[in-house]
């Protein structure tokens, strides 16, 4: 090779590995050809209704409108999940813990303004938040006020990195006002409650997994996290507060979703979906759906439940600034005040 | 140094064609230099009154000062142990030897998720061995310590090996007594591949996440890393503190590891 057929097989060399990397860095996956008939789905949805989903699209797919409908599916924390598709990954349909990140997709407009104009207001399925305390709950973890007695260990992710924990902070500080604090006083036990929290994890996920392990006394989670973590024969129980935050998680199709993304929504809310559902641990939007959930788990509790909006009628837009922005809220102060006390 | 005769097959004597410089500075923009200039940018779209507010806040600085702190105690850490283990690697002859010189390499290959899962069942409230130090700032020297361990005795290994034994038996031979021999004689050669490996081990341990999340416990003001610090202003939507934060970890590296090499060469011509 002569000096210039060396350049050039060179120069060739780097743009094939440039395109290479560039094909390994955006290749979405699952680029299986659409089935004859059906489309295809990007769901992406946070971790939790992993479980559900494994059951509903084999089911979605024995229906007409489902079949050959072939699904990518990603699952991870609700606010990672959101920031990504605003970021450009493929999706047609979005299931999130909180409403904020659908929001965060109708501001990049990905997502409709009128995505919650249905019956259901755009949500698809209901957990609520729970305490888990180990088997016998030798600690008498009954109420609220129980978690902030000396020496009590609860456990709950950090809120500013986790959704499920800012639910978690919302049904503390919802039950506070339904037990007819005012809001000063609700804030202080939220002060006194993180005051009894020694880890405070990343994600929902990984608190559980801390809880599991042996650490501290109570867990706030979601019921459907507790449920299954129940069957699949962890050491806990449930113990269900007289009153909690009704979690309400969002489906939508995006701007660009394909028709078979919006016959999956559609069939979300159909009474067979709802089933499924129900006995993955969710509680069901259809009402008439809420017996299947009872008959998949019959000791379940029914404690008074409220929205968030009853907890603060500006909804999540005005609880994010209030209690979670991270220079100025009321849980950053929080926060400080801990830090303030135990960092040594 | 040992050079490999290859037969040449170009006259000019070059063993790469003169594309090489090309290809590597394109290679480094795209891989290196180009994410880092976005982060850069990122950051100036702020503002400098912004920057200044998200690293000065009272929670940056606490997650700031236990990084830089818990980096700082795991590279002194890893610079004595990391060269124990190095000499004895390379100058002590056991069974095993090489399997345990292959053991070393393995922090780098184990997720590091996997890495903190692993002490958290060990270290953990439900011990095995009955030690129980998570969530504590212990937990996150020990998490770093284990994600740190090769870079020392890597950069020591090869300098020991290089290392005229001659040198000692001379130091020996007029008299002077084995730790003396290591001090004055070993240890100077030493110094900058130790160095070296300390640099690197602090960088990585001041980026190091998903080990230290699982077992710090991330109580803000106490056991909140400055990595897990960034993510939870990421996850608020925050990106000004995010990437004000992750300029200030990148320069503070980006200066131990300039001094390091400004100390080689410095130490280099002095050799001579």
């Amino acid at each position: 090779m002569n000096r210039v057929q060396v350049r050039i097989a060179a120069a060739g060399a780097v743009v094939l590995s440039l395109v290479a990397l560039a094909a390994a860095c955006g290749g979405s996956g699952g680029s299986t050809a659409d089935a004859a008939s059906g489309g295809k789905i990007n769901l992406v949805a946070y971790s939790t209704p992993e479980a559900s989903y494994a059951k509903l699209i084999p089911a979605f797919n024995k229906t007409s409108e489902g079949k050959g409908v072939t699904f990518t599916q990603s699952y991870g924390a609700s606010g990672d999940q959101s920031r990504a598709v605003a970021a450009g990954q493929p999706a047609d349909v979005v299931h999130f813990a909180l409403e904020p990140d659908i929001q965060r997709l109708v501001d990049a407009k990905l997502v409709s303004p009128n995505w919650n104009q249905n019956q259901y207001n755009g949500f698809v399925a209901n957990t609520m938040v729970v305490f888990v305390v180990r088997k016998g709950n030798p600690k008498h973890i009954t109420s609220w006020d129980d978690l902030v007695k000396p020496g009590v260990q609860v456990i709950t992710p950090n809120p500013f990195t986790s959704g499920g924990a800012r639910w978690n902070i919302m049904a503390a500080y919802g039950a506070e006002l339904k037990e007819g604090k005012t809001p000063a006083q609700a804030q202080q036990y939220l002060s006194d409650l993180f005051h009894n929290v020694p880890v405070q994890d990343d994600k929902a996920s990984a608190a559980l997994q801390t809880f599991t392990a042996g650490k501290g006394d109570v867990l706030l989670a979601y019921e459907q996290d507790a449920l299954l973590a129940e069957q699949s024969g962890a050491d806990i129980q449930i113990v269900y507060p007289p009153q909690t935050i009704e979690i309400q998680t969002p489906i939508a199709t995006t701007t660009k979703a394909s028709s078979a993304g919006k016959a999956f929504v559609k069939w979300m809310y159909t009474p067979q979906a709802q089933t499924i559902l129900a006995q993955t641990g969710y509680r069901p939007v259809v009402t008439s759906q809420e017996s299947a959930f009872t008959k998949a788990f019959p000791d379940a509790g029914n404690p008074t439940l409220f929205t968030i909006n009853d907890v603060d009628s500006g909804g999540w837009d005005d609880v994010m600034t209030k209690f979670f922005d991270p220079t100025n809220s009321i849980m950053q102060k929080i926060e400080s005040s801990i830090g303030v006390s135990t960092s040594s | 140094m040992t050079t490999v005769a290859l037969p040449r097959r170009r006259a000019s004597g070059a063993a790469l064609p003169s594309v090489a410089p090309g290809v590597a500075i394109t290679y480094l923009s795209v891989v290196v230099l180009l994410p880092l200039s976005a982060l850069l940018w990122e950051t100036h779209k702020g503002g400098v009154d912004a920057f200044w507010q998200a690293v000065s806040a009272p929670d940056a600085v606490a997650a700031l000062k236990l990084t830089l702190g818990a980096a700082l105690l795991v590279a002194l850490i890893n610079a004595v142990f990391g060269t124990l283990i190095a000499w004895v690697l390379v100058r002590d002859s056991f069974i095993g030897k090489g399997f345990v010189n292959s053991l070393i390499d393995l922090p780098f290959a184990l997720p590091t998720v996997v890495a903190g899962l692993t002490l958290l069942t060990l270290y953990g409230p439900n011990s095995p061995i009955g030690v129980d130090i998570t969530y504590t700032r212990k937990a996150v020297v020990l998490a770093l310590m284990f994600e740190t361990l090769p870079f020392v005795i890597r950069s020591v290994q090869p300098v020991l090996l290089e290392l005229d034994r001659e040198m000692e038996e001379a130091a020996a031979s007029l008299g002077a007594r084995g730790h003396v021999i290591f001090r004055r004689v070993v240890l100077p050669n030493l110094l900058p591949a130790i160095l070296s490996g300390m640099a690197l081990a602090f960088a990585r341990a001041v980026g190091e996440y998903g080990s230290v999340v699982l077992l710090s416990g991330n109580v803000p003001f106490s056991t909140e890393v400055a990595s897990v610090h960034i993510y939870s202003q990421i996850q608020s939507d925050y990106v000004t503190g995010a990437t004000a934060m992750s300029v200030v970890l990148l320069s503070i590296s980006l200066v131990v590891l300039l001094s390091i090499s400004a100390l080689h060469r410095w130490s280099s011509k002095h050799d001579r």
